[in-house]
């Protein structure tokens, strides 16, 4: 029984495997599955059922994200599949490995998704920076045209794809889908009005799926080894394994892919090896840098959305970033405003504005000359900058930290004002 | 005298070399419009120039008949795009805040002492231009940085010191 779908054929000491390897190690077993007789529909309805997530960071069901492409005799003919592989969210480094270190396996994921949508065309959307992805990308695509599973009727299926890689060439907000859509269309990548969604008239205005890697990476495991596999993986609420990862200053930080459910006390403990000696947790990221603090009081909280949205913050991208007793959480927040300020896209006021505003605020404390107006001012913008006042979701990200922190360290902004 | 300007500009686009027309060609096989082609444009551009100059833009903008404009509010927007000459080697430091909870701040003042550059500038023999870029995606092995496309992972003033040298030294060896 596979444990880790995701990264069984991952060994960073040598390159990533080639074709024939793969397909020994059943790699792309999927293709041929639904070549045997699976309609587009059928693959669609078995991604619903498997219950997968989108790993991204929004958590939104995969299938249903697909059932919104209108399908049938009327519908647009031209459809896109893209891969959101622009990982750039502060503290994130599992899409990295999953390229670097299985290119094969996305490419056979991109297959089934493009199937399933009935999209003849699918760019992955790569960070410019990610060079070593970008060889291992081109090389595995390649091979896949070489043994007939691209191209056109693939297997017999009837159905052609084409993937091409497209590499950015640097800012964060592009991990936003429809900024995404803008760059890839050779456009300023400021993000789009939503509706219309992607789904409907996205990629040059053609219905278009935008998913991140790790999300696709969990499709050849269902159409290979079934959903009740699927399922059995956790032991309950959510369906998949996770690329969970630890920054920060732990014995062993790292990435690890392991069932969702688990508790944060586990992957700290026994994978990140608890912290350093003679350090103490404060608190830590669960999801990257736009998700809300937590505090050592949840780490019995399991991995699942749900559980990590109870204790206030998101389960996002898996990758935590930690906060120890000897760093300055009013830094370490003051660190991300800089960042979400520096990669604001300035098309709506609040973020271009207020952002900006607040790293000045926020210099101030770290020098010790906070006022009580500054405080208030912080406060403010959480709601300011927050769900539903702004275009997109990069300063309601960067909210999530900030009025966590506000709430959680209060003490530590208290004493950094000069009274 | 915007007018002069304007001419005077427009007749500077440059001629673009067999190799960058040849590989902006091939791109344009990939997408079904041209737009679609202007960073990717850039980014050829670059790779056989260093830089984008005017003269560069012009002859994109042109060659893809894209309003420079239009090229302009791209090339400016992305921050591996360079507007302005930059050294032989770019060093993109991630300060993000795995890095920075691992002490990137550190790391940076180390090298702004040994090349006596900081974000944004360039060291005066011309051999390496410090910038800062967004979270590198390697963050259990915080501080990283990469210097033109190679990684450099686990930094330390003792590191910085080696890969300073063996830059220095390649490049030597080679001449």
């Amino acid at each position: 029984m596979i444990a880790k779908p995701l990264t069984k054929n991952i060994d960073m000491t040598r390159p990533p495997l080639e074709i024939s390897s793969y397909e020994t190690s059943d790699g792309y077993q999927s293709i041929r599955n639904i070549a045997k007789g699976l309609t587009p529909a059928d693959v669609l309805q078995q991604t619903k059922d498997s219950g997968l997530k989108g790993r991204g960071g929004a958590g939104f069901p995969t299938g249903l994200k697909w059932s919104f492409v209108p399908q049938g005799e009327d519908s647009e003919k031209q459809k896109y599949f893209v891969v959101n592989a622009d990982e750039m969210e502060p503290g994130t480094f599992k899409d990295r490995l999953l390229m670097e270190g299985d290119p094969h396996l996305l490419i056979e994921g991109i297959i089934i998704g493009a199937f399933a949508i009935q999209a003849d065309t699918a760019y992955i959307f790569l960070r410019g920076e990610y060079k070593t992805a970008e060889r291992a990308l081109k090389k595995a695509i390649s091979e896949a045209y070489d043994k007939g599973y691209l191209g056109k009727d693939i297997l017999g299926t009837g159905f052609n794809l084409d993937i091409i890689v497209h590499t950015s060439a640097g800012r964060y907000i592009c991990g936003e889908e429809t900024a995404l859509l803008n760059a890839l269309e050779g456009k300023r990548a400021n993000p789009r009005s939503k509706p219309p969604f992607p789904q409907v008239s996205g990629l040059w205005g053609k219905p278009t799926i935008v998913n991140n890697v790790e999300t696709v990476c969990n499709l050849p495991g269902i159409f290979t080894y079934g959903i009740d596999w699927y399922q059995s993986l956790t032991q309950g609420k959510d369906h998949g394994t996770k690329l969970f990862g630890i920054s920060g200053k732990v014995k062993n930080p790292g990435c690890w892919e392991l069932p969702l459910g688990i508790t944060i006390r586990e992957l700290l403990e026994e994978y990140g090896g608890g912290m350093r000696d003679g350090l103490e947790l404060r608190g830590f990221l669960p999801g990257g840098g736009s998700t809300d603090f937590m505090l050592p009081e949840h780490l019995d909280t399991n991995l699942y959305y749900d559980d990590i949205a109870k204790a206030g913050s998101r389960l996002a991208t898996g990758t935590m970033i930690l906060l120890d007793n000897e760093t300055c959480p009013v830094g370490m927040i003051g660190n991300l405003m800089r960042f979400f300020s520096h990669e604001s896209c300035g098309f709506c006021t609040p973020c271009r504005d207020g952002l900006p505003w607040v790293v000045a605020i926020f210099d101030e404390f770290c020098k010790g000359q906070g006022t009580r107006k500054d405080l208030q001012i912080l406060h403010e913008h959480v709601e300011y900058m927050g769900p539903g006042r702004t275009f997109c979701a990069l300063a309601p990200g960067a909210t999530a930290p900030l009025g966590s922190g506000l709430k959680y360290f209060a003490e530590d902004f208290e004493k950094l004002i000069k009274e | 005298m915007s007018e002069n300007l304007i001419a005077s500009s427009a007749s500077k686009a440059r001629t673009l070399s067999d190799a960058e027309v040849q590989e902006i060609e091939h791109e344009m096989e990939l997408y079904p419009d041209k737009q679609a082609v202007g960073l990717e444009a850039l980014k050829i551009v670059q790779k056989h120039q260093g830089w984008v100059s005017d003269e560069s833009m012009q002859a994109i903008s042109k060659f893809l008949e894209i309003p420079i404009s239009d090229l302009e509010s791209v090339a400016t927007f992305f921050n591996l795009v360079y507007r302005q000459p930059v050294g032989e080697n770019v060093i993109l430091f991630c300060n993000s805040v795995s890095c920075w909870v691992m002490g990137c701040e550190s790391i940076r003042s180390h090298i702004n002492e040994r090349l006596g550059v900081d974000f944004g500038e360039t060291s005066e023999d011309g051999k390496f231009t410090f910038l800062p870029v967004p979270c590198l995606g390697d963050c259990d092995k915080a501080p990283v940085m990469m210097v033109g496309d190679d990684l450099h992972r686990n930094l330390t003033d003792g590191k910085i010191d080696e890969i300073i040298s063996n830059y220095r030294s390649k490049k030597e060896s080679m001449d």
